[in-house]
């Protein structure tokens, strides 16, 4: 069954769910999976986020959820001069992604302790979103699920490794997907949970060898 | 309960001597996995967000091509000042759905119910409801339970947004919620509340979604009004007795139906209908003579990583 509050909301700042809301959640995200303070971000919009993205808001909203806004939040139309008081720099131009839903955009970011993210995401309607690509993997997932991004080196036991931590803490498994850049390249987990991962796991899991980066996205209620 | 059929969530109600909407907030429960105080709480806040931002309008703000803004409080002085032709409360309903409508168009905190473009029908009729009709805040959670179910139905059996089925399924479906949640107010039955989803969402069927410029603003903003004072019409006649003589999944269907088969120049592509008229091309022109100036501007200030993304997460984990 579909949210009911997916029909009864979201409460949002407008004037479009697919193209200002979706937009600020695709930003929050970015931050998020950064793991930083952006600084700097590259944006390339494609498609109707390209055509009407402007008089939508898409360019702002984008910035917003860099700066961490949630959708609903009145400093959205700002958030250009906002980004300026807080140091975020930023670039927009239009890019044409081959084959990417239409409400598409790529972004190169770089955070305060020199992070890097190179993500690309779509709007998908009514304020949801979904993740591509994430520095050149193709992955596929939306945040409706607490999540866990996870690179490692393509090592044997890798996956066991991290389900048997997820299992320890009693954190139930929804979706799931592998995918790797090559054979011996470097491997993306993602792993879509019912239950957010305690910190202890996560940790638990970054403290495994072979084993690059975890991140841990909590869904917003 | 799915909320994939009224019929079956009607009779569902029967069987167990419930209201539609405890059907609905059963559902939602069960869904989410959230108890039954965390799902009121979650709908009081949006009945809240919903009064929040007709109290904060004040028709001074402009959309970002101009076209929109003011015309909310235009109505709300003429209603004040002259003898609207449909009496006070039409009025009402009319100022506060153009209120809402400009609201999102200005960027401003609505409730998208279904859709953001159709933000204004539900709190176009409620509101004014609430204040004529003295009702508690638990009887408007409760319409507002009712017309999500009916919103969940449309969704799942059909579809509620102007790229899949045209502006009947953004503006009509929230007719057909604000509809529904009229006769529940008026204390009509649910069978009464079902024929008036019907005939709203009816009267609606085939509505194409040619926002000029591709923006929600021309003509959505005014669209809510036929919304709201089409969701009262088909209220009033479901009280008064008068039946669908189509089945209401029947006439969600036949929404569903005539959505897809909408060419695609209707399904706010902005390629046809008011948007591709001269006026709305001349205005598609303009803004994107803008764009372009703006996109050059951004692009003397860019700058690129050096490395590609992959080498570059490498190197951050190394570190």
């Amino acid at each position: 069954m579909i949210d009911l509050f997916d029909i009864m909301g979201p409460i949002m700042v407008g004037p479009s769910s697919s193209h200002t809301a979706g937009a600020v959640r695709i930003g929050r995200m970015a931050r998020t999976l950064l793991g930083d303070t952006p600084v700097k971000a590259s944006l390339h919009l494609h498609g109707s986020f390209a055509t009407t993205g402007v008089g939508h808001g898409t360019d702002k909203a984008l910035i917003a959820g860099l700066l961490g806004m949630p959708p609903d939040d009145l400093d959205i139309p700002l958030s250009f001069d906002i980004a300026e008081e807080r140091g975020l720099k930023f670039t927009f131009d239009e890019l044409d992604l081959r084959d990417a839903h239409p409400n598409s955009v790529r972004m190169e970011l770089v955070g305060a302790n020199d992070r890097r993210l190179n993500m690309q995401a779509c709007s998908t309607g009514g304020g949801r979103i979904l993740v591509t690509k994430l520095d050149g993997t193709d992955v596929s997932f939306t945040g409706d699920y607490h999540t866990l991004i996870i690179q490692n080196m393509d090592n044997r036991g890798n996956l066991a490794d991290v389900t048997n931590a997820l299992a320890l803490a009693g954190v139930n498994v929804a979706n799931m997907s592998m995918s790797r850049s090559s054979k011996g390249g470097n491997v993306m987990m993602i792993i879509e949970t019912d239950d957010p991962a305690p910190d202890f796991i996560v940790q638990l899991i970054e403290r495994q060898p072979g084993i690059l980066q975890v991140i841990h996205y909590e869904k917003e209620s | 309960m799915n909320l994939d059929s009224m019929k079956d969530t009607l009779s569902a109600a029967r069987q167990e001597g419930k209201r539609f909407w405890e059907i609905v907030l059963e559902a939602d429960m069960k869904n989410r996995g959230v108890s039954r105080t965390d799902s009121l709480n979650k709908m009081a806040a949006v009945w809240h967000a919903m009064r929040e931002a007709s109290h904060v309008y004040t028709g001074e703000r402009r959309s970002v091509s101009g076209l929109v803004g003011g015309q909310g409080k235009l109505m709300r002085e003429y209603a004040a000042e002259k003898t609207p032709i449909g009496g006070d409360f039409t009025a009402q309903v009319i100022a506060e759905a153009l209120s809402m409508g400009e609201s999102n168009a200005c960027m401003r905190r609505i409730v998208a119910a279904p859709t953001a473009g159709a933000c204004g029908v539900l709190p176009a009729v409620l509101i004014p409801l609430y204040w004529q009709d003295n009702l508690t805040e638990d009887r408007m959670l409760e319409a507002l339970f009712t017309a999500s179910g009916i919103g969940a139905v449309i969704a799942y059996r059909a579809c509620i947004s102007g790229a899949a089925g045209g502006c009947q399924a953004e503006i009509g479906s929230a007719s057909a919620m604000a509809a529904g949640a009229l006769v529940y107010l008026r204390k009509g039955t649910d069978e009464q509340m079902g024929h008036a989803v019907a005939m709203a969402l009816k009267n609606l069927l085939g509505l194409v979604c040619d926002p000029v410029a591709g923006l929600v603003e021309v003509p959505c903003v005014k669209r809510n009004v036929i919304g709201a004072v089409n969701a009262i019409a088909a209220a009033d006649m479901a009280l008064a007795g008068i039946e669908s003589r189509i089945p209401v999944d029947e006439v969600i269907d036949a929404m569903g139906e005539v959505g897809r088969r909408l060419p695609v120049e209707f399904r706010e592509t902005a390629l046809g209908g008011l948007a591709a008229t001269p006026t709305g091309k001349a205005v598609k022109k303009q803004l994107h003579g803008d764009r372009k100036k703006r996109t050059l501007t951004i692009k003397d200030a860019r700058w690129k990583l050096d490395k590609s993304g992959a080498e570059t997460v490498q190197n951050t984990a190394a570190t």
